[in-house]
């Protein structure tokens, strides 16, 4: 603001910034790092169950229904089955992807858990449960321990799954 | 670092809010940006700063706006001896509520004193606005009010 601009040219003050601001630092713990370090290297990593045999992604390190710690780790693929989704179509501040774009839920193949990706490559009206898709990922030199790693899900051409494959998940 | 040990990363989560502040807060704001301290004319003639739109004590509407300051006094105070980033001044401080001259009430603003035995309940303070070409109309175009008399 040029101090040579005077009060009348301003006219009266009707709104005042108040940005709320918290600079923290965040730790995922051991487990979850297992998780991201995968990520970096261009894969999903899960753990499994040692007790129910259940396999999780991404992991907490710890079995939600035996409480027991989780310590194999199983390399996932890059293929799962949509859910379930949404379509979102609302505008918002902050708002990095054109909209309409699609929000699902993805169960990895091997995976007893599904977990949130973007999904492209289909139009939104084609969207459905049980739509197969694959992993798009960074090139190679870009891959951070961070899910921006995976630019976003798309079809990968097989056959819908059999809903009776996914319906435990949902 | 080893593959068993926790990754970790600083992150910032930031709303950027903006605030329509209506008529009457908006003339304090402007009067900030002015370099002018404003307060309002509550029930009965008591002048209330900042202003409000009703009186706090009755509920009706507040009158016309006053000038006040641009000294006052200090009613209250706590020393910060280790400001953190987002205080308003980097070298200590007090927070203060001070009752300018011409109000009722008192407003919390900071006391750049140089140190807590330079500030006491009762001392005498007065205004120093940031230069005018940096005021946006917002509680910060005070830099902070100092002792009155300039030993800062
Ligand atoms: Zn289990």
């Amino acid at each position: 603001m040029s101090g040579q601009t005077t009060a009348e040219e301003l006219g009266p003050v009707t709104t005042l910034a108040t940005p709320i601001r918290l600079d923290f630092e965040f730790t995922p713990g051991v487990a979850q790092s297992r998780f991201l370090r995968g990520l970096e290297k261009g894969k999903f990593v899960g753990q499994r169950c040692p007790t129910c045999g259940k396999v999780y992604v991404p992991s907490r390190g710890s079995c939600p229904t035996d409480g027991v710690p989780t310590t194999e780790d199983v390399d996932l693929g890059n293929v799962g089955t949509v859910t379930t989704y949404c379509v979102v179509n609302v505008p918002f501040a902050g708002q990095s992807i054109e909209i309409p774009y699609i929000c699902a839920q993805v169960l990895l193949d091997g995976a007893d858990i599904s977990f949130m990706g973007l999904i492209q490559e289909i139009p939104t009206d084609e969207i459905r449960m049980g739509l197969r898709v694959e992993a798009v990922w960074v090139e190679p030199e870009e891959l951070t321990p961070s899910l921006a790693s995976v630019r976003y899900f798309r079809p990968n051409g097989e056959p819908d799954a059999d809903y009776e494959t996914y319906k435990d998940y949902l | 670092m080893p593959e068993s040990e926790a990754l970790h990363a600083s992150h910032v989560l930031e709303y950027p809010y903006s605030r329509s502040v209506g008529p009457v807060i908006g003339a304090f704001l402007t009067g900030l940006r002015d370099g002018k301290l404003l307060g309002v004319r509550g029930t009965g003639g008591s002048v209330i700063v900042p202003p409000t739109e009703y009186d706090p004590a009755t509920g009706e509407d507040t009158g016309e706006l006053v000038e006040v300051g641009p000294g006052g006094v200090v009613e209250s105070w706590a020393w910060v001896p280790n400001p953190l980033p987002k205080h308003p001044l980097a070298r200590p401080f007090a927070w203060a509520l001070i009752r300018l001259d011409g109000a009722d009430t008192a407003m919390l603003h900071v006391v750049d004193a140089g140190g807590p035995d330079q500030v006491a309940t009762g001392d005498r303070v007065t205004v120093r606005f940031r230069p005018a070409g940096e005021r946006i109309g917002a509680m910060a175009d005070i830099e902070a009010f100092v002792p009155e008399g300039g030993a800062s």
